[in-house]
């Protein structure tokens, strides 16, 4: 059977995301690391299926502010990755960027903003990094896209792009510390079903 | 759908549209989110809430059940921003845009008049629709709040 939707993974489908958001995730923090120049400590990450309205409690809700940065990507699969970093650990990760202690967060702050553009970028390279040398696959990845604004209106960008397909979506949840500031970030995953499909055939895991 | 006193929710509208529909002479209310324009993709439509041309009709038809006269009925439409500025994707860029204008396509159809509309530009909003006046509270999460 053919993948159709999110909800049709089976255990060893998920394993195998499982296994890339560990790879990504592993990446990320060196390379978060070494950009800010600090250890940053991640924890295991765990990797989900679920919908939209979980997702959203298990966050605080729909009107939790949230820091969200959108990437697409195309080439050899297709689809969309989400970040969702919570605002004290991007407040964090901008001071230490800038060698700065602002003691507010300026969402407006056009220097801040790109500072956390080059964060997505960088955390989204190493998630589709551990895909493409997994599967052997070229992707493309697109510069991201910032919005500091409620929950629930930032994740209905990806609900409504995939509205015809899934209610459910992969998420990706670790703990990341660093600078005395721990915050629980969360990745979304947004591979089209085709292009998720694809990337269990490049593996060689067929249906069991 | 509700009567006054009662306040209807929808929270962090991002591209979908809150659609308020309101009869003043007996105080009855209804609140519709939609997230897409229009259902016609979607064979048979499994979930006509979800689109702006089979949600409002059905939101209509229920107030009319509930004695609502479609003469007196007025709407308050809010929502369909653009989150994220440029997305490469133009399908996605511009839903926002795309359910607004299905929404006052809908609501044209069925001779229902637009009296308050604060849509599209880039954030997020909470809708407060009163049933006991027929106003329309915007929360933003970084612009404050308005009453329409």
């Amino acid at each position: 059977m053919a993948l159709n939707n999110y909800n049709d993974l089976n255990e060893m489908q998920l394993d195998v995301l499982r296994e890339m958001g560990n790879i990504g995730t592993g990446n990320a923090a060196m390379a978060l690391a070494e950009m800010l120049a600090t250890p940053i400590d991640i924890s295991v990450p765990t990797v989900q299926i679920l919908d939209y309205e979980a997702t959203m409690e298990s966050m605080g809700g729909p009107e939790t502010m949230i820091v969200g940065l959108l990437l697409s990507f195309d080439g050899d699969i297709n689809g969309m990755i989400m970040f969702l970093l919570e605002k004290d650990f991007a407040h964090m990760m901008i001071n230490t960027l800038m060698g700065e202690d602002t003691e507010v967060f300026d969402p407006e702050d056009p220097v801040s903003n790109s500072a956390l553009t080059e964060v997505g970028n960088i955390m989204a390279a190493s998630y589709v990094n551990a895909i493409a040398s997994m599967t052997n696959m070229r992707i493309n990845l697109s510069v991201p896209d910032m919005s500091i604004d409620m929950l629930g209106a930032i994740l209905s960008v990806p609900a409504i792009h995939y509205a015809n397909i899934s209610d459910k979506i992969i998420m990706i949840q670790n703990q990341l510390q660093g600078n005395n500031t721990s915050a629980s970030n969360r990745i979304l995953m947004l591979p089209d079903v085709d292009s998720l499909q694809k990337i269990m055939t490049a593996l060689g895991i067929e249906d069991l | 759908m509700a009567h006054a006193p009662d306040i209807l929710v929808t929270f962090a509208l991002g591209s979908c549209v809150g659609i308020c529909l309101y009869d003043p002479h007996i105080k009855l209310g209804g609140l519709s989110h939609i997230l897409l324009p229009d259902s016609t993709s979607q064979k048979p439509v499994s979930t006509p809430y979800r689109f702006a041309d089979s949600a409002i009709p059905l939101l209509l038809r229920r107030m009319e059940s509930m004695g609502a006269n479609r003469r007196f009925i007025k709407a308050k439409i809010a929502g369909g921003a653009q989150m994220f500025a440029t997305v490469g994707n133009a399908s996605l860029s511009n839903v926002g845009q795309r359910n607004v204008m299905a929404v006052r396509q809908a609501l044209a159809k069925l001779g229902i008049p637009i009296i308050a509309d604060d849509t599209g530009k880039n954030f997020g909003r909470t809708l407060y629709f009163n049933v006991e006046d027929g106003t329309m509270r915007i929360q933003s999460a970084s612009k404050g709040e308005w009453t329409l």
